[in-house]
């Protein structure tokens, strides 16, 4: 297949008007039953707050996946929600799901910043996927009803639910199973993943499980779709996330150093389906990590902090790849022992505990992490030497996007 | 319904589809194929995207394929779903890229490989009209 060629001359590289200027969370909890609106908001105004701005100097709004009921609690409001609720006037707006990945609601803002189109966009991510499945598990949330319903499958899933095959833990897990027959990867690398979002989330007061898991604990938990197990797959949880990206010019409006996006990835190569892609052992994070790397001068090496999506471990294995921070079916090796991802290991990973132990924020969680430690926010668990030089990448299978982040002081 | 088939979430049957899923009727996994360049097209779509042409027609295959890849589900996702079972990824034998996502059936799961030779069998539903390819050790390609 082949793959144009992404690499850009400086001038071409617009994302590098657009800086990162304000983060902002909610509460954070498993289950919060708060009203989804609210938590959304809360994110929002600490976003604009944190970045010295109030409310009428934000003029362009972006969301992932935009207002929607099915599946419950996968949205905690849409544009028009958040639109109303602050009586914002925009000049640019976007909610939308059909994206290379959640970040792809903050890729889009970049974008207008740098096309003019907007100076301070506000860009909200929130889910209450733990009030939504309540005790009732993920059952509750699963499409498709039970016996005698008369629920027909559409769409991808038409491929995916005769088969008994709701959740995406089992086409990552078919992945991760190729990957393993490959390169023989095994469960004790992929592991790595989840101890060390663990001891990380241990350190970040608002991650939803901080007690200490060992080798044992992860190899010994049930099974869910092999090789992935109930430790493997992320934690659904209520919460909403919010940054802003603002215009390179708008800087001495703001209260902190902003953050200036780098480069940013998008690309799609290969078939955009879990089953068809040409290469199962990855997917499209494959093309937008190597996309990153041909709009800058920068390296893998120079990363000092890597925020990347774990929805499921093996995920990250994948951008672990991707990014270039070691070779093509050698995360395996690359984890092993956990020193090098650990906080104070070579490539601190998932410095908040990922969404395997910080919560399914789904997406916007990673990027809000890279930017509270390239601010030096990150308390007990800040990583050492005031990192310059962060990732935060979103999304697997069919879709993926990575932004690289700098903080040159 | 016999009481014996499983339950299963029916997918919505139209006029792109129906080759797929009504196959089974007749015991053949049928497909898309292009006409003009002779490629087989899944999921179904209106036109060739390699030639572009829109002389498409459905052909039935052998039937035969291997495993590209699989997982062995334990998760009860829905009520009603017994576990374990096997999914899977399977190449058709006919082209390199032709694949479905399917179950693979009648065998122990632990005995499911990478790699290993399986052959198409139907689960009918018949009064939904709709017959699953579901996919077995293909016994004929033991060595
Ligand atoms: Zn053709």
């Amino acid at each position: 297949m082949s793959s144009p060629d992404s690499s850009e001359s400086f001038d071409l590289i617009g994302e590098r008007r657009a800086v990162i200027s304000g983060a902002g969370q909610s509460d954070i909890g498993r289950r919060l039953y708060r009203d989804p609106l609210e938590l959304t908001l809360d994110a929002c105004l600490a976003a604009v707050s944190d970045a010295g701005l109030t409310t009428s100097d934000i003029d362009g709004l972006s969301t992932y996946p935009g207002g929607m009921e099915a599946p419950l609690g996968f949205s905690g409001a849409g544009i028009t929600e958040v639109h109303d609720a602050l009586r914002l006037n925009l000049n640019w707006w976007t909610g939308s799901m059909e994206l290379p990945s959640q970040l792809g609601a903050v890729i889009n803002a970049c974008l207008a910043v740098s096309a003019g189109l907007a100076k301070h966009v506000l860009c909200f991510r929130s889910v209450w996927e733990g009030s939504a499945q309540g005790n009732e598990g993920r059952s509750a949330v699963m499409p498709g009803g039970s016996p005698g319903s008369s629920y027909r499958a559409s769409g991808f899933m038409e491929w995916l639910l005769p088969y008994s095959a709701p959740s995406a833990a089992m086409w990552i897990a078919m992945m991760a199973n190729r990957h393993f027959h490959e390169y023989g990867t095994t469960r004790e690398q992929l592991g790595q993943i989840a101890i060390n979002a663990r001891k990380n989330a241990a350190l970040n007061p608002n991650a939803i499980y901080r007690d200490p898991m060992t080798m044992d604990d992860y190899l010994n938990v049930r099974m869910i779709s092999t090789p992935l197990s109930l430790y493997d797959c992320d934690v659904p949880c209520d919460g909403g996330t919010a940054v802003i990206v603002s215009r390179i010019d708008t800087v001495d409006d703001l209260r902190k150093p902003p953050i200036q996006v780098e480069a940013l990835g998008t690309a799609l190569h290969g078939r955009p389906s879990w089953d068809q892609f040409d290469d199962l052992s990855t997917m499209a994070v494959r093309d937008a990590g190597s996309q990153v790397w041909g709009r800058t001068d920068l390296k893998p090496q120079d990363v000092q902090v890597a925020e990347m999506y774990d929805g499921f471990s093996f995920i990250t294995m994948t951008w672990l790849e991707a990014m270039g921070f070691c070779g093509k079916g050698e995360s395996g090796p690359f984890v092993e022992g956990g020193s090098r991802i650990a906080r104070d290991g070579e490539l601190p990973l998932n410095t908040h505990g990922g969404q395997l132990s910080a919560g399914r924020l789904h997406g916007f969680g990673f990027l809000h992490e890279a930017c509270v430690q390239l601010w030096n926010e990150g308390g007990e668990r800040q990583v050492s030497g005031n990192p310059e030089v962060a990732v935060a990448c979103a999304g697997g299978g069919p879709m993926a996007g990575a932004m690289l982040l700098t903080q040159r002081r | 319904m016999s009481t014996e088939v499983p339950f299963r979430i029916l997918p919505r049957v139209g006029k792109r589809n129906e080759h797929y899923w009504h196959g089974g009727r007749d015991g053949e996994l049928r497909f898309q194929r292009c006409a003009d360049c002779g490629y087989y097209l899944h999921p179904p779509t209106v036109l060739c995207p390699l030639c572009h042409s829109k002389n498409i027609v459905i052909e039935a295959v052998s039937g035969k394929a291997e495993i590209l890849t699989f997982t062995i589900n334990y998760q009860p996702w829905m009520p009603g779903l017994e576990v374990p079972f096997v999914l899977a990824v399977v190449r058709c034998l006919e082209q390199d890229d032709l694949r479905i996502t399917t179950n693979i059936v009648g065998c122990d799961p632990e005995e499911v490989k990478i790699g290993m030779p399986v052959k198409v069998i139907f689960e009918a539903h018949e009064d939904e009209e709709v017959w699953i390819p579901l996919f077995t050790p293909d016994e004929s390609e033991r060595p």
